[in-house]
């Protein structure tokens, strides 16, 4: 063994895929979940041709059968989630930004962190082999009910179902260990002088974020090695012919189920306070209600999850309890976009690209929450659960964390990530293809969803309330909009491309912000700082009166 | 603006439907209201060479107010949509008008099936009719629904009644409704259960009386209404009990 060997720059393979670098596994958790995002894209475009233009043959996919539909529709929803809003988000900004930020030089435990993207590759893998087997890939929906899900016999789908979850398990371990470097990084590695209160929010968010994940995917992986030993072992927990119960998955699931989608949104919310702070030159307008709000959040969103469950089939008077505490979430929730629309108030506004995206987030989620009202509400979801209100909803909160901010976070943290910076035009063409698109895709589903269009139906021809005309325009009208969202996609990853090597080259500190990620080169070097800073301030001051420049970084001594 | 959609035919898909509007007068006014502030505020505080900014920690009296003001007019508004969603939901789902009819509702890959008592009134004896895809209802009148599957999850649901309830395997699931418009209505599935879902539709239709008898005239026998008859499913006898009781 030449030992010397190892002390030379490493090779292609040991830097871009041993790689113990922070920011080398957030290159790779985000450049997978950006290629998992295509695929999702794609079933999107396949199911909606389906349903905009009915029975005819989907170019780039073909006839799409009621098997497929139901296939296509459960990867979708599972892809979206698990293999691109969490690994994009948590995994890709976490890593990339929680070292940088609290002014560290890697992670707790940079082999973890490896360890953490080969776990979710391998997910990935298993994920995708699951179309290529007997009967396809799995097709009882991300939600999984048995027991549907727990036979063969039932969903057609026998080894894609299994696969499916295996793959969802994989991912679950992934995100654990993930979620134990975040934390254990920012409670320890924190740069001298960085107090509680001095952290800014984005970490803060992913911590919290990683925090409720740990916390509520335990029952869920007790339930989904249940759910494996029904479908390959033929044991009973979810068959009440043999004294178990289809309504235990539900309640299991669930209640991994809904905090997930605050485990989401936190990093979102984090990453638009960043970037709504320095394009507005404002201090963020009260940092620590934020974050009292996103704790309340986290708490109450243990106890929601049956709002989920209200027409499933549980104790009728327990809808009055989980209506309650779901309509108890939406204080916190609007106290905080309050508190985001309040930071605006005395600043300097930029509309640069990054902003554009954040301050849409703010607009666009604001629909996903009031039209979640109607649905907590236990009285009006007798009527909305699963049509497509409950889709348009959805999407209104998990376009905006999932898609909007994630460009606004691409967007801003580019420079820092490649030592260029985007181009600026293709950012405001991307964006406004984009933003308008989605809404004119889930406009017209709310309106489908209360004139009573049911969820993952390949085809209304059986329905005739639903077979009319005027709903068929509504569907189509969203399809087509898809099209247009989709290929102003295209923009965005030439943009991307294209300024990695061609773009204009990034200072260190471009925006002139105030925290530490600012500090190091762009992009930052293996170790990140050369010297490794000390923190004096919070992270947002700006516009401080009396001083020649409008911020104050947090590591600037004077 | 709902009827334009989809039609009221049950008597409590009126209160659904008013509790819809309720909550969209509420959420619609504080929508409008946080996007007006929002754009005006971007409006107004654009950059401007020479204009600092200011200085606000959000910890200020007169400004915080600006938060805990709505703070807690967003707490009442939650309570006033509170209070008649409870209400709504009790009525529709906790509390149970006397049925004057009783009805069973099998759901099974990928079909609905239903069994109605016959001439006698009622069910699991042998003039029961038994349909596949179509429930024949009288308008005006109460009916309980006795819901099973037979293998996985469904949801029986009727748009214009307003009507959505789980059928889950091995328990069987009573709900009721009130049709109070003549005519033929949708029935769905509406929780995916395997690759026949979007052909698991059924119709309600719903007659006048007159109507309605004729129907059971012409489809059951009605000597045989005295037998009794065996019990449909394992579950069907204690429902036959209770019926009789």
């Amino acid at each position: 063994m030449s030992t010397q060997v190892h002390h030379a720059e490493p090779g292609i393979f040991q830097k871009y895929f041993w790689s113990t670098d922070h920011k080398m596994i957030a290159m790779q958790y985000m450049f997978t979940g950006m290629a998992m995002a295509l695929i999702g894209g794609f079933l999107a475009y396949v199911f909606r041709m389906q349903l905009g233009f009915p029975n005819k043959s989907v170019p780039g996919f073909g006839i799409v059968t009621p098997g497929k539909y139901n296939a296509v529709v459960t990867m979708h929803g599972s892809i979206m989630i698990f293999w691109v809003a969490m690994p994009i988000l948590i995994a890709a900004f976490g890593n990339f930004l929680i070292p940088l930020m609290i002014g560290a030089d890697d992670m707790a435990f940079p082999r973890i962190n490896r360890l953490s993207y080969q776990i979710f590759l391998v997910s990935i893998v298993v994920l995708l082999a699951s179309f290529f087997v007997k009967g396809g890939a799995f097709g009882g929906a991300w939600t999984a009910y048995p027991p549907l899900s727990a036979s063969g016999a039932y969903n057609l789908t026998p080894a894609g179902a299994t696969l499916w979850l295996v793959a969802v398990a994989l991912e679950f371990v992934a995100f654990l260990l993930g979620g134990i470097n975040f934390t254990v990084t920012t409670m320890n590695s924190r740069a001298p002088g960085m107090k509680m209160f001095d952290i800014p929010l984005v970490v803060w968010m992913i911590v919290l974020a990683s925090v409720i994940f740990m916390a509520s995917v335990g029952p869920l992986i007790a339930g989904a090695i249940m759910l494996l030993f029904d479908q390959t072992l033929s044991t009973g927990f979810y068959d009440p012919s043999r004294g178990g119960d289809p309504l235990l998955w539900e309640h299991l699931f669930w209640f991994f189920g809904h905090p997930e989608v605050y485990v989401v949104l936190l990093p979102a919310m984090g990453i638009v306070a960043e970037v709504i702070t320095v394009f507005a030159r404002k201090k963020m307008f009260g940092y620590k209600t934020i974050l009292y709000t996103a704790w309340a959040t986290g708490v109450l969103s243990f106890v929601v999850w049956a709002h989920h469950q209200f027409v499933a089939g549980i104790d009728p008077r327990m809808a009055n309890i989980f209506t309650v505490t779901t309509l108890l979430i939406s204080v916190p929730i609007t106290e905080m976009v309050f508190l985001y629309i309040a930071t605006l108030y005395g600043g300097s506004i930029s509309l640069t690209t990054p902003m554009l995206w954040a301050l849409a987030f703010v607009a666009e989620f604001m629909i996903g929450g009031v039209t979640g009202i109607f649905l907590g509400a236990s009285g009006t979801d007798i009527y909305l659960h699963d049509t497509y209100f409950v889709i348009a909803h959805f999407h209104y909160t998990f376009v905006p964390i999932a898609i909007i901010s994630v460009f606004a976070g691409i967007t801003f943290w580019y420079p820092k990530m490649f030592g260029r910076m985007l181009n600026e035009t293709l950012g405001k063409i991307h964006f406004w293809g984009t933003v308008i698109a989605f809404n004119v895709i889930f406009i017209p589903l709310f309106m489908t969803g209360v004139a009573g269009d049911q969820r993952r139906v390949y085809s209304y021809a059986q329905f005739a309330e639903q077979a009319r005309p005027e709903l068929q325009h509504l569907r189509t009208t969203s399809t087509i909009a898809l099209l247009v969202m989709l290929s102003f996609q295209v923009i965005f990853l030439i943009n991307f491309f294209w300024s990695l090597r061609n773009g204009k080259r990034a200072e260190a500190n471009p925006w002139r912000s105030t925290t530490l990620e600012w500090t190091a080169p762009s992009p930052p070097p293996h170790g990140n700082f050369a010297e490794l800073p000390t923190v004096y301030r919070g992270p947002y001051e700006y516009g401080l009166p009396g001083r020649a420049e409008d911020y104050w970084p947090q590591n600037d001594p004077s | 603006m709902w009827q334009r959609y989809i039609i009221e035919a049950s008597t409590y898909a009126q209160s659904i439907d008013h509790l819809f509007l309720l909550i969209a007068a509420l959420v619609g006014f504080w929508f409008i209201v946080a996007e007006t502030v929002f754009f005006w505020l971007i409006f107004t505080f654009r950059k401007k060479d020479g204009r600092p900014t200011q200085h606000i920690t959000g910890e200020e009296k007169h400004l915080v107010r600006w938060i805990t003001i709505p703070h807690f007019l967003v707490i009442l508004c939650d309570i006033v949509i509170l209070v008649p969603a409870i209400m709504v939901w009790y009525n529709v789902k906790e509390a149970m008008p006397p049925a004057e009819q009783t009805v069973r509702v099998i759901g099974q890959q990928w079909a609905w099936s239903f069994q109605e008592p016959g001439p006698d009134g009622i069910l699991d004896t042998a003039d029961d009719i038994r349909t596949v895809g179509d429930l024949h209802v009288t308008v005006n009148t109460t009916y309980h629904f006795e819901l099973e599957s037979r293998d996985v999850v469904h949801s029986f649901a009727i748009p214009s009644f307003r009507l959505k309830q789980d059928a889950l395997p091995g328990r069987t699931i009573t709900g009721w409704f009130r049709p109070d418009r003549v005519g033929t209505y949708d029935i769905q599935c509406t929780q995916i259960c395997g690759i026949g879902h979007a052909m698991m539709a059924g119709r309600i239709i719903v007659e006048t009386p007159q109507d309605h008898a004729a129907w059971l005239l012409h489809n059951s026998n009605p000597s045989a209404a005295s037998e009794p008859a065996a019990p449909a499913s394992q579950s069907g006898s204690s429902i036959v009990a209770e019926v009789r009781r």
